[in-house]
């Protein structure tokens, strides 16, 4: 059993029972809301070229930044009306997914 | 050429094939850790059981001058034989020849066996430990992989299908294990992705090790693709015949019956299971105190491990048993044992395994992670093997079987035929605390000491509906029987059911939520 030995408490229905977890159980991430405002990378790539620079206003569905992926290149596109607050990566940048593009205000 | 000729040509040319890659190449895989594909052929099968198909078969590439190399065998190993008395065809790729990369021919000889054992309702193992496609064949090399995953399609449900990954498994060929029914993976030996370390690397700019990435205890334990684990090779067949015992050869067959066995006697079953409903015990130890010779098969022994799956005896016959683990995640379901045990139910149904549940669990496994992991789409795949299941079903509640979890774990509504409780079983909608907190809402509220006067309602409630007589007055369980009464009802239930039959309106298949 890869389970720790140490007995943990564990709350289902207000009733806290003695238990063990499992590894994928205590290694799993917290949850954290996403940010509409902060475009992420959601499939790690190269970066082509960027469409806007810092100071641009963009709406819902315009183009940001063209993603080389997986053969494809991908255009990413705004998901929320907004003004570009800062770029975060460059034309050339290997970005990994979760990575922050572009911040909106 | 004279008849002595022939037979010296003969004996020439077989003894050449038979060295496969050569002394030099086979000291290397040995090196590794690893035996030869022969010498693993020769350790998992009877002796001299051994009868090989295609030995003379040759590769027909011609591009790239693979046109002058000699490839003995096409670098795999195919043939039937037996394990324990009981007929199997095998197959074992031979690293030693081209990285036992899979062409056209390779392929060939793998889905002759296959056909076959589909035929003569033989299982199949298959030894993988291959570099993957070879480039040199193309297409055609492609094209083979795509004629295995759908002999493997075919031959699911009709034989059992085995997997054993000693060596490298990867890119599409790691899809044929993934359709087998049960994946055998070795320590430091058995690699299996889908993109290596290196492409990782290339891509994403990430190290990590093949172990890391795809080693043995990575898919036994995190992504569940491995059901055994074993730390070498011979252990790793120890297992595989362990199996062997308690499977049939296929799907018109039922399992071998062994003497019937009484359990050990450490393992006394009054003393497993803590009265207090909130304290952790290995569901193990109840199953090895009720099944013959207290011998249990753990699958996904460390995958999962909140949900118990298995094989066991009772009264000499094979049962699968699928149990609720409190030592683990206080037992509850969730994303991943649905998962396992969705699988396993249905191996069992296809297979003609009778099901035993044992049922202690407090619910689903609440979080964001959980749900979003999509609970309710898995949890849904357990429902839907309890239900579609018509072999013998039968279903033990320790303890607690609350909500959702209660009709999951193959309640009588589920269809279960036998459904017995313990005394110690709380059989109710929800938890007492949480059924307190929303039926008497107001009454806690409104009370000068709300806590006071709900430790008083969830006393109320446990005293009235956490036991097995509401459920037991329904009907909606069989009968109330004592721990030491389990095997003797175990026994009788198993003996009873041999003539089950049950017909269900015809239809192409069901849709699982896969």
């Amino acid at each position: 059993m890869q389970t720790p030995e140490t007995v943990r408490e564990l709350v289902i229905g207000g009733v806290t029972y003695e238990t063990r977890f499992t590894k994928k159980f205590e290694q799993r991430a917290p949850y954290i809301a996403p940010d509409s405002h902060l475009v992420r990378c959601v499939i790690p790539g190269v970066i082509l070229s960027i469409a806007v620079r810092k100071g641009s206003r963009v709406r819902s569905g315009d183009p940001l930044l063209v993603l080389e992926a997986m053969k494809m290149q991908n255009e990413v596109r705004s998901s929320c009306d907004g003004t570009v607050r800062a770029l975060r990566v460059a034309p050339g940048d290997t970005v990994t997914k979760g990575q922050i593009f572009i911040e909106l205000d | 050429m004279s008849v002595t000729n022939k037979h010296v040509d003969f004996f020439r040319r077989k003894d050449r094939l038979l060295n496969g890659g050569g002394n030099k190449a086979a000291e290397k895989q040995m090196a590794l850790g690893k035996l030869t594909a022969r010498d693993r052929i020769t350790a998992l099968l009877d002796v001299d059981s051994f009868y090989e198909f295609d030995l003379f078969v040759e590769h027909r590439c011609r591009d790239f001058d693979m046109d002058k190399r000699v490839l003995p065998g096409d670098g795999v190993i195919t043939g039937t034989g037996s394990i324990m008395g009981y007929p199997v065809c095998i197959y074992a790729q031979d690293f030693t020849v081209a990285g036992g990369s899979l062409g056209l021919m390779h392929a060939r000889k793998i889905t002759k066996i296959m056909d076959h054992a589909i035929k003569m309702g033989m299982p199949i193992i298959g030894i993988n430990d291959s570099g993957g496609a070879r480039i040199q064949e193309g297409v055609d090399s492609l094209a083979g992989y795509g004629e295995i995953f759908y002999r493997n399609t075919l031959a699911s449900g009709i034989v059992p299908q085995i997997s054993v990954i000693l060596g490298p498994c990867a890119g599409g060929a790691v899809y044929s294990p993934a359709l087998t029914d049960f994946v055998f993976v070795v320590d430091k030996i058995s690699k299996m992705f889908i993109t290596g370390p290196e492409v990782i690397k290339t891509v994403l700019g990430e190290e990590i090790s093949m172990e890391d990435l795809g080693g043995a205890r990575v898919h036994s334990e995190i992504s569940g693709n491995a059901h055994f684990y074993a730390r070498n090779e011979l252990e790793c067949f120890h297992k595989i015949k362990q199996l062997f015992t308690f499977i049939p050869w296929n799907n018109r067959r039922k399992a071998e019956r062994y003497p019937a066995k009484p359990p050990k006697a450490k393992f006394d079953i009054e003393r497993i299971v803590p009265m207090d409903s909130r304290k952790p015990y290995d569901v193990r130890n109840v199953i090895c105190a009720l099944c013959d010779n207290s011998e249990f098969l753990d699958v996904h022994a460390n995958w999962a491990a909140n949900l118990v799956v298995g094989f066991a005896r009772v009264d000499g016959e094979t049962v699968g048993i699928v149990a609720n683990q409190p030592m683990v995640l206080a037992g509850v379901l969730d994303v991943d044992s649905s998962d396992k045990g969705a699988r396993f139910i249905r191996f069992c149904d296809a297979f003609g395994i009778p099901l035993i549940t044992f049922v202690d669990l407090p619910g689903y496994l609440p979080g964001v992670e959980q749900e979003h992991a999509g609970v309710i789409r898995h949890g849904a795949k357990l429902l839907y093997a309890f239900s579609e299941a018509t072999v013998p079903k039968i279903t033990v509640i320790l303890r607690k079987a609350y909500g959702g979890g209660y009709i999951a774990m193959c309640s009588r509504h589920l269809g279960a035929d036998f459904v017995v409780a313990w005394p110690t079983a709380e059989i109710a909608v929800m938890g007492p605390e949480g059924a307190a907190n929303i039926i008497f809402k107001n009454e806690i509220s409104g009370a000068p000491d709300p806590a006071e006067m709900r430790r008083q309602k969830v006393a109320e409630y446990t005293e009235k509906f956490a036991n097995p007589y509401v459920a037991a007055a329904s009907g909606h369980i069989d009968a109330v029987i004592s721990p030491a009464a389990t095997r003797d009802f175990l026994i009788h239930a198993i003996q009873i059911s041999v003539n089950k039959g049950e017909s269900r309106p015809y239809k192409k298949h069901g849709i699982p939520p896969f």
